[in-house]
């Protein structure tokens, strides 16, 4: 599973692009995937506002994940 | 209107003179005069626009001069609005400039909005941003929204045509810990450049119709690897439903204590002795910083809180004015006594005033 990482979350992870563990197991809604980054990357934790699209859609947070999905998180960002 | 003038675009056949016409008219509110709002000025001014207003009441600093290119070295400490305003009127003396000395506020935003056709905000803080936002939604403005981290950018069209907002992507304000701005982040000369001029062609497509308007679309750009991607978005019950501005826009963790402005600093530093902690990096304390000023880098506060005299006021300052908000919050749990000041604006404010 394939995340591709915009703003503070690729400067979080130190890439442009993540490959999700399948192991335990893959993260089956945006909810879960979300649970699994905080995880795995602590200073997730403290973003309150998030983005994920799902194939280029705008996913909520029940939305379902497939392992053959393009996922991106996409955080605020403010400067001007 | 003279038309010679725009006979390169009004030649264009989806364009025409009609669409020209429809730029003559239109009113546009440019809020922020920085990195997005001086590319996004300058090419609405030359395409013929006939009303730009400029929402910002910040001057020139040094550090602005490699992605602010409008202002010159000689301008350093001088008002951003009146030096661009000056410029705007020798490229096109058609257009109507309204300046707007101020910075955009819950008692302000509305009345100067109003007159408006469309707004783009090229603001550079997450409490203008939700302003902007909610001040359009009650007046019903279309508005073209642009911000910058580091080499990528954001564009998108929020409030157009009964079209998704701000609000419907990012329902929440984020709080300044959480995500730094240009100033602490840094930001690459040019990406301002192509992200300021992309709002202004998707203002140029709400006013004349021509093409498609990002709306419902989120266009990332990265240019570290020329990626252009757009996310599809709905609108999401409610977020138009807005009919009052909130209370304040201020970030929710900001303590209700007491700040001072950087200028102010730097006067009571002249007639008294006052305890400055200054929670920068070592890389920018190395750069400038106040003689008077006791460095603990903010992550190191936790450890250092021992140092700090909690007898004498305790006066905060970091680059931008954001991080010393988080070292006032950690002090203050760890001394709910404590008397705690901001210095609002940072060393960056300071700068111009004391260190120029």
């Amino acid at each position: 599973m394939k995340v591709l990482l915009f703003g503070i979350a690729k400067d979080i992870i130190g890439a442009s692009e993540f490959e999700v563990p399948a192991q335990p197991k893959h993260p089956s809604t945006v909810k879960e995937l979300k649970d699994v980054l905080v995880v795995l990357f602590p200073e997730f934790g403290t973003l309150s506002s998030l983005a994920i699209a799902i194939n280029s859609e705008y996913a909520e947070e029940n939305a379902l994940l497939h392992s053959t999905d393009e996922i991106a998180i996409i955080p605020p960002v403010s400067g001007g | 209107m003279n038309l010679e003038r725009y006979t390169r675009q009004t030649q264009l056949k989806e364009f025409g003179l009609e669409a020209q016409k429809k730029l003559s008219e239109a009113k546009v509110l440019v809020i922020g005069a920085g990195g997005l709002g001086v590319p996004a000025l300058t090419y609405l001014n030359a395409m013929g626009v006939g009303t730009l207003g400029i929402v910002d009441s910040d001057v020139v600093s040094l550090s602005n001069l490699h992605r602010q290119v409008s202002y010159y070295e000689n301008e350093v400490g001088e008002s951003k609005v009146s030096s661009l305003i000056k410029k705007l009127q020798a490229q096109n003396s058609a257009t109507n400039l309204i300046p707007h000395h101020t910075f955009l506020s819950t008692e302000n935003a509305l009345a100067i909005i109003a007159a408006y056709d469309v707004v783009l905000d090229a603001s550079d803080n997450f409490p203008t941003r939700y302003l902007v936002n909610d001040a359009c939604v009650i007046l019903k403005k279309p508005f073209v929204y642009g911000a910058l981290h580091s080499f990528e950018g954001q564009v998108s069209v929020f409030n157009f045509e009964d079209g998704p907002t701000y609000r419907c992507i990012f329902p929440t304000m984020p709080n300044p810990a959480e995500i730094p701005n240009c100033n602490e982040n840094g930001v690459l000369g040019v990406v301002p450049g192509i992200i300021g001029n992309l709002q202004a062609l998707e203002v140029v497509k709400v006013i004349t119709g021509i093409g498609e308007a990002l709306s419902g679309k989120f266009l990332l750009f990265d240019g570290l690897s020329q990626n252009y991607r757009k996310i599809n978005f709905k609108k999401v019950a409610g977020n138009d439903a807005i009919i009052h501005l909130k209370d304040s826009y201020e970030f929710s963790c900001e303590i209700g204590g007491s700040a001072i402005t950087s200028q102010e600093l730097t006067e009571l530093l002249k007639k008294e002795d006052l305890q400055v902690i200054d929670v920068r990096t070592d890389a920018e304390y190395q750069q400038f910083h106040l003689e008077e000023a006791i460095h603990i880098p903010l992550s190191a506060l936790e450890r250092k809180l021992e140092a700090i005299n909690y007898s004498k006021d305790i006066y905060v300052i970091c680059q931008s004015g954001i991080r010393s908000q988080k070292a006032i919050q950690l002090i203050g749990a760890f001394k709910p006594n404590a008397t705690l000041i901001n210095v609002d604006g940072g060393m960056n404010k300071l700068n111009r005033y004391a260190l120029r």
